[in-house]
């Protein structure tokens, strides 16, 4: 009966009011399932008893139930695609936009002087000034020093000035001064990016590095900010568009544009051991302070043979006496007892192998063995030869994540953008990338590392007047004895403020050309 | 449009250089945020305006409706002036405003009782079409007008036609056969565009045949479809419509083939209330697109541009990529009008003016557009669940439909959502064929629907009651 009434109503309603239709259209699509039950209620009543007039109903309704599920079918589309949209302009956009293919940075540049970088302790790094003509024309003060991490605007952009393009080149200057400007027919002056790169910091890596080619990287471990960050051979960024040709050249094979920071690959020598100890007490958490192994300067396992550095004989040594002096036959000794497949996750932990999620070109890192693989191979890659390949970027990103109790964090070069007044528009907090290894352990073996300092490789830091960890590494690149010279490590090892990893190539042992280095930085952050 | 020399020769007038460039920036930059808050309360307008029963209250709206939509053209108008200070911009915006004007009040004389929001946003669009393509290429744009307007004026004895003629329904196959001669006539007299050969010229004006096809084609469906649903009519309807969607194929038109599919989809469904017959095309449908993609280069060419435009920037990606630059860019408010470079994506008049849009207006005036095609299409729903003739039931589904599944694939491939497929944003994108049948589209919903109304309503003319028992004695 009430259902008859509504029918009535509503056919009542229709013949005075036509616009009414739409409504109760609308409202059946906002709200179906009540209406349909009604409706299938109506049509069993229909069936069993059908009555006059009836008919012109059901046919109207035929079919309808089909078309609404349609209709929801392409609204639910149409709202995944509106997603979809915001998910791009939020999440993908900003990266996407900078290509050098987007031309709109160029209408930019017309509208905008491009913005100045500094470092964190307020040095600027790259100033763009207007000549007489109106040509704008960017200096970077520092010339060598930075040219690699700060990067160049023409010649194919690179570094900050290539993943910081859009910032640099948008204002966000004072609206009334913008629109002085624009009253005048100036440019506004685009956002200055401000860096986490400390400039004595950087000099102090660029000169102690001297004239040897390598990488030098600074971390804070317990944000990520990137200290420091330079690359031997270099090139001046003032002069690269008059360079080029011979840059390109490269008859020297300096490879001078490289990065060599974040996407020279080198093997990791005996820095590698920290990840081959850590995994060792991952396997043995209760007995691994009983490992002990006399140590004769060479061994040979299953037919593979080892030798200590130099020959060297260290004699009895445990897993802390191995690693601060590097003995190389006690590591090959118990990489054989390790499980392979988890040393291979535990470098996945440490972002072996994977993306880092950076914005500045890089190249991966990568460690390659696998469950089976022979004798050789295995106490080659437990010293850090082998296949393994690391960049000094990821080293000095494990040996953070140790100082950090076991967390890695997000590597990051801009602290924050600010307008021309200093007023600061966006900032980046620190992201942590993972958590390799527990707090316990990262505590373990950094006292392991303290032993390198106190005791062994790198003795030559234990005159700071704080504590240091770290370890050396000389990674072999070939048979005639050329080494590439390695140190990672932080201070103070209690509460680390500072992580460095540093590769100076071909040079010879980390104790004698990495570990000065390091030295240098140390004092020059901390002090004596 | 070149702003300084505009700067200068207004400079030239009034001899005060300063203050032009100062009008410009506060327009350009104040007009970009009024515009978008236009809109939005527009847009929102379209989905709450049924929520009310008070017939006042939605009369109120509609009026409030159009003068926004007044003011977003007068804005962007001006905007478009001061950017190049050249009067027949004005005399352009005068062309425009009193087509708006004439079609805000003459369908709603003729179509008596017609669905207002439709018409709103019908007006909405091609506004926005008319300023967007204005900015790309004048040239372009009073072409436009000049097809909208002339569609218009046609599209005003459409329900007369409908009224007068009402044997539609009858020529099922003749629908059939005309199309298909129609979309043959391209291999004959075609002409090839941006690796389709899906256009035929005609003393000098070039037509695509498919978009008038598209509307004969939902009528040999619904025509034929609505008489009856027995397993052999269905199989003679199947592989006639199937022809359609195979001569689109050779033509390497993907796009409206994926329409006719789709859309012959949607109405088998509801004619039959047989979901085994969708899930079967669906099925059928997705074994065709995978033989499509092994056996044609340009299929596979358009999806890998989807997958990784980066990759393939230089070349096939291209189109995708810049589409994206411009929408990445623009942000949520835009670039403002006249000040991107929406010139760098290639056909942005037209397939990938969603881009231009979402460049220079922003993604929330973009997004908003989404809606209020989706307005449409959810009222055009509405419309189709009142029908009662069979016939018109599944031509206003079908055509419905036709349009919505249009917009999805525009948007979609522009957006990188799926790939590219080459179609037209209904009434936005530059195109006479695409406009014109468009609103034809929009014309034979609301003709029906208003015709239906008197129908139900028991008008008495005589032709109508003629109508009336032929239909009973037939479908009873």
């Amino acid at each position: 009966m009430t259902v008859r009434r509504e029918r009535n109503r509503v056919r009542a309603g229709r013949a005075r009011n036509p616009e009414k239709e739409q409504q109760e259209g609308a409202q059946r699509l906002v709200s179906r399932r009540p209406q349909s039950r009604d409706r299938m209620r109506e049509e069993r009543q229909e069936q069993k008893n059908p009555p006059a007039g009836e008919e012109k109903k059901r046919l109207q309704r035929k079919g309808n139930r089909q078309i609404v599920l349609v209709a929801y079918c392409f609204v639910a589309v149409f709202l995944g695609m509106i997603g979809y949209l915001v998910h791009f302009m939020v999440q993908d956009s900003g990266r996407i936009i900078n290509n050098p293919y987007n031309k709109r940075q160029e209408l930019l540049a017309e509208r905008v002087i491009r913005g100045d970088i500094l470092s964190a302790d307020g040095k600027v790094l790259a100033h763009t000034s207007t000549d007489g003509s109106g040509k704008d024309i960017r200096t970077y003060p520092f010339g060598r020093v930075f040219c690699h991490v700060v990067g160049r605007n023409t010649n194919s952009m690179t570094g900050l000035e290539l993943a910081q393009c859009f910032p640099l080149l948008t204002s966000h200057s004072n609206p009334l001064k913008q629109l002085a400007n624009e009253f005048k027919g100036k440019k506004n002056q685009g956002d200055t990016v401000v860096t986490t790169l400390d400039s004595r910091l950087q000099q102090t890596a660029y000169d102690a590095l001297g004239s040897y080619k390598g990488a030098v990287v600074a971390l804070e471990p317990s944000t990520g900010k990137i200290l420091a960050m330079v690359s031997k051979p270099d090139y001046d960024p003032n002069t690269v568009e008059a360079d080029w040709q011979r840059l390109l050249e490269d008859s020297g094979e300096e490879s001078a544009l490289l990065n060599r920071a974040t996407q020279g690959q080198y093997p990791p020598g005996s820095t590698f051991k920290l990840i081959t100890a850590i995994e060792y007490i991952r396997e043995n958490p209760r007995s691994y302070k009983e490992y002990q192994y006399q140590c004769g300067g060479s061994a040979v396992f299953q037919g593979s043979s080892m030798k200590c550095y130099d020959g060297e004989v260290h004699g009895t040594v445990d897993l802390q006496s191995s690693l601060a002096h590097s003995c190389n036959t006690s590591f090959a000794n118990l990489g054989t007892t390790l499980n392979l497949k988890g040393l291979r996750n535990l470098c996945n932990g440490f972002l072996f192998n994977q993306k880092l999620p950076v914005d500045f070109e890089y190249n991966k890192s990568q460690f390659v063995l696998k469950q089976g693989a022979d004798t050789g191979e295995v106490i080659q890659t437990a010293i850090g030869q082998g296949k393994t390949m690391i960049t000094p970027l990821q080293n000095g990103m494990v040996s953070a994540a140790i100082a950090n109790k076991g967390e890695m964090m997000t590597p990051y070069l801009v602290d924050h953008i600010e307008n021309d007044e200093g007023r600061e528009i966006e900032s980046f907090n620190p992201q942590s990338c993972g958590k390799p290894i527990s707090k316990k352990l990262a505590r373990k073996i950094k006292n392991m590392m303290k032993a390198v300092i106190t005791e062994g490789t790198a003795n030559s830091l234990s005159s700071l007047s704080y504590s240091v960890a770290g370890k050396t590494g000389s990674a072999e690149i070939d048979s005639e004895g050329t080494s590439h010279a390695w140190f990672v490590g932080f201070a103070p090892a209690e509460n680390p403020r500072i992580a460095v990893s540093i590769v100076v190539e071909g040079a010879g042992t980390g104790s004698q050309y990495a570990v000065p280095i390091a030295r240098e930085m140390f004092r020059e952050y901390l002090g004596e | 449009m070149d702003k300084q020399g505009a700067v200068e020769k207004l400079g030239r007038w009034l001899g005060n250089y300063n203050a032009v460039g100062v009008a410009h920036t506060v327009a350009v930059e104040l007009s970009k945020y009024i515009i978008i808050v236009l809109f939005a309360i527009y847009t929102w307008h379209c989905f709450t305006v049924f929520l009310g029963r008070n017939v006042e209250r939605q009369e109120r709206i509609y009026q409030r409706q159009k003068k926004m939509m007044f003011a977003i053209h007068f804005i962007c108008s001006l905007v478009l002036f001061l950017n190049s200070l050249e009067f027949k911009i004005l005399l352009f915006y005068l062309a425009q405003l009193a087509f708006l004007v004439f079609v805000s009040r003459a369908y709603p004389f003729v179509y008596e009782g017609m669905s207002r929001t439709v018409l709103n946003n019908m007006l909405m669009l091609l506004m926005i079409g008319f300023v967007m393509i204005e900015r790309l290429n004048t040239a372009y744009a009073v072409r436009q007008m000049v097809f909208a307007a002339g569609i218009c004026v046609i599209g005003l004895f459409i329900p007369y036609m409908i009224e007068r003629f009402p044997y539609f329904d009858r020529f099922g196959w003749f629908y059939a056969i005309g199309g298909l001669v129609l979309l043959g006539l391209v291999f004959v007299i075609g002409k090839e565009v941006y690796g389709a050969r899906n256009w035929i010229v005609i003393g000098g004006f070039a037509l695509q045949p498919s978009e008038f096809v598209k509307i004969i084609y939902v009528f040999f469906a619904a025509a034929l479809l609505a008489r009856a649903a027995d397993f052999g009519n269905v199989v003679k309807v199947t592989v006639t419509a199937a022809i359609h969607v195979l001569i689109l194929v050779a033509e390497k038109d993907l796009g409206a083939a994926l329409i006719f599919f789709v859309t012959y989809l949607v109405i088998l469904y509801v004619s039959s209330e047989n979901l085994l017959y969708l899930l079967l095309g669906l099925a059928a449908g997705g074994i065709a697109s995978v033989g499509a993609y092994q056996l044609f280069d340009h299929v596979k060419v358009r999806v890998a541009a989807w997958q990784d435009p980066w990759g393939t920037i230089d070349s096939q990606g291209y189109q995708v990529a810049q589409s994206l630059f411009a929408i990445g860019t623009g942000g949520w408010f835009g670039m403002g009008l006249g000040q991107g470079l929406p010139g760098k994506i290639p056909v942005a008049e037209s397939d990938f003016i969603f881009a231009a849009i979402a460049e220079e207006l922003g993604v929330f005036f973009a997004v908003c557009v989404v809606l209020v095609e989706v307005s449409c299409f959810v009222m055009f729903v509405n419309i189709a669940l009142k029908m009662t003739r069979r016939f018109y039931k599944l031509t206003a589904l079908g055509l419905s439909v036709e349009y919505i599944f249009q917009t999805f694939l525009t948007i979609g491939g522009v957006t990188k959502f799926i790939p590219s497929t080459g179609v037209t944003l209904p009434l936005v994108s530059y195109g006479g064929s695409s406009v014109i049948s468009t609103v034809i589209l929009f014309s034979i919903i609301q003709g029906m629907y208003v015709l239906n109304k008197e129908e139900a309503e028991g008008n008495d003319s005589k032709a109508r009651k003629k109508q009336g028992t032929r239909r009973k004695s037939k479908e009873s």
